[in-house]
């Protein structure tokens, strides 16, 4: 599969500034956009986001690029990215801030992480992780590599689709993915070094999807 | 698991970082930019940049500034400074702020820590709060330390976590660029009277004041100003000290300072001939993204 161009969607809620800034350091060929076109011609996405849940569904509504992404990415099967808010928004619903209904590209739910006296929340600060399955993403960082995390609720889903998790209080699900479809809970353009690997393996996989399904 | 993490806090005056000693003398430093750059290449766990004339002339923090100093930044980072909108909020955020932390605003207006956690979620929000030891009990001062503001320490922090504050930036006024260590009944007082994450600050002058942080109380970052200045490499020797002494936390960069001797001030004693000789036939590679 080709990859000549990469669109980091923009509808609002995201700090694409900082990625913009990761993906320069790589070198590569990327647009920030919420264009219809410009989403069709795109070759593979990164939806960022930082912020609420319901915001971030109402901005994808009211730009009205809801369904170009369904079938781009459902059909077409382009390969996305989804960070943090960008990775929850991909589940069927979420409960932050009353019940919201969610893209539901992968099964799951979005849910409030539990508080106690050792665990805090927000999960904010550096973790590392349990890789379960070292492609497309974790083909090139060290197995105790930190990442960063920030956020106070959690995707539950269905283990098939847990590509690693990390530990806070309970196994909290830190990245998934599914057919071309994949998500990291913490922040790669945040997370120096281990960071821009973690974008360079993505880049790199997905060229060679269909390596990577067989 | 979580690590604990340490925390370097800028402070802007007239567009320059400043060390400050007491919130009332303020020694130059130089450029911002560069201070990032340095602080991310050496593994800092997070920055805090606080635009602390920001409230007073009315305005918010230069948004182009900070969008042209962040360009090589890969560190998390709170923002501060005359964030009074939500508007201010969502341009920050866009031009690389992770966390928004509100100091002034939040004391006069606290239903904005409400509205701003409803629509950025409560990890975005960090508030700020500058605490002064009056008569035994610690007191929530704004204007830089200069105006009282009504509040006990403890029940502002559980007044703003109440309306959504995702983290408290924890400053002592008494101890800030003293170097004497950070206050640590105070820590403790903010911290067990919260369940969101607390960032100790002020008061750190040698890498044993970290340690005593990270033993006595579960602040969940620790934060220093003027200690991380004018030093090479100042985040990874703290690094190494304490993690050499147990305390969980990142360190994953090339350099470190483990197995070194420290003199009273904190500053590393020369290592012996043999390692530095050592030193001189050992190959390091480039980390190769």
């Amino acid at each position: 599969m080709k990859n000549d161009k990469t669109i980091i969607i923009d509808y609002g809620v995201g700090n694409h500034h900082s990625i913009e800034n990761a993906l320069k350091m790589l070198g590569c060929e990327f647009d920030v956009s919420c264009n219809k076109k410009d989403i069709r011609d795109g070759d593979s996405y990164i939806l960022p986001g930082v912020g609420a849940f319901a915001e971030a569904m109402d901005n994808l509504n009211s730009k009205d690029i809801l369904e170009v992404l369904n079938k781009e990415v459902l059909e077409k099967k382009k390969p996305i990215l989804g960070i943090c808010l960008g990775m929850q928004i991909m589940a069927d619903s979420s409960e932050e801030n009353g019940h919201h209904v969610g893209l539901g590209w992968i099964e799951g739910r979005v849910v409030k992480m539990d508080a106690s006296e050792e665990v805090k929340i927000p999960h904010v600060g550096w973790n590392n992780l349990i890789v379960k399955k070292r492609k497309p993403l974790f083909d090139l960082t060290k197995e105790d590599a930190h990442y960063y995390f920030d956020h106070s609720y959690r995707f539950d889903c269905s283990h098939e689709n847990i590509s690693a998790t990390c530990l806070h209080g309970n196994d909290i699900v830190a990245a998934v993915q599914k057919e071309n479809i994949f998500g990291v809970q913490f922040h790669p353009e945040k997370s120096q070094v281990s960071g821009l690997k973690i974008f360079r393996s993505f880049f790199n996989n997905i060229k060679n999807m269909d390596v990577l399904d067989a | 698991m979580l690590k604990k993490r340490i925390v370097a806090c800028l402070i802007i005056k007239n567009g320059i970082v400043v060390q400050s000693i007491g919130f009332e003398k303020y020694l130059p430093v130089g450029r911002a930019d560069i201070a990032l750059e340095a602080l991310n290449m050496w593994g800092i766990d997070e920055i805090v940049l606080l635009d602390i004339d920001a409230t007073r002339e009315k305005r918010v923090i230069d948004l182009e500034w900070i969008s042209k100093i962040t360009g090589k930044i890969l560190t998390p980072l709170t923002i501060g400074g005359g964030i009074k909108t939500i508007e201010d909020m969502r341009r920050l955020i866009h031009f690389g702020a992770d966390k928004v932390s509100l100091n002034k605003t939040a004391i006069e207006n606290p239903d904005f820590i409400a509205k701003a956690s409803k629509v950025f979620g409560q990890q975005c929000v960090v508030v700020s709060m500058d605490v002064k030891k009056v008569n035994g009990k610690y007191e929530v001062f704004s204007d830089s330390g200069k105006t009282y503001t009504g509040y006990i320490a403890e029940e502002y922090a559980k007044v703003v976590e109440g309306l959504g504050a995702g983290e408290i930036f924890l400053n002592s006024i008494d101890c800030d660029g003293a170097k004497n260590g950070f206050d640590i009944d105070l820590i403790n007082k903010i911290s067990q009277s919260v369940s969101i994450p607390v960032i100790a600050c002020g008061g750190a002058g040698c890498p044993g004041h970290f340690l005593e942080v990270a033993e006595k109380t579960n602040a969940s970052a620790i934060a220093a100003g003027n200690f991380f200045h004018f030093t090479e490499h100042s985040p990874i020797v703290v690094k190494s000290y304490l993690d050499e002494r147990d305390v969980e936390l990142r360190l994953d960069s090339y350099a470190n300072y483990r197995n070194c001797q420290y003199d009273q001030d904190g500053r590393i004693a020369k290592r012996d001939d043999k390692y530095l000789y050592k030193l001189r036939f050992e190959l390091i590679k480039d980390e190769v993204v």
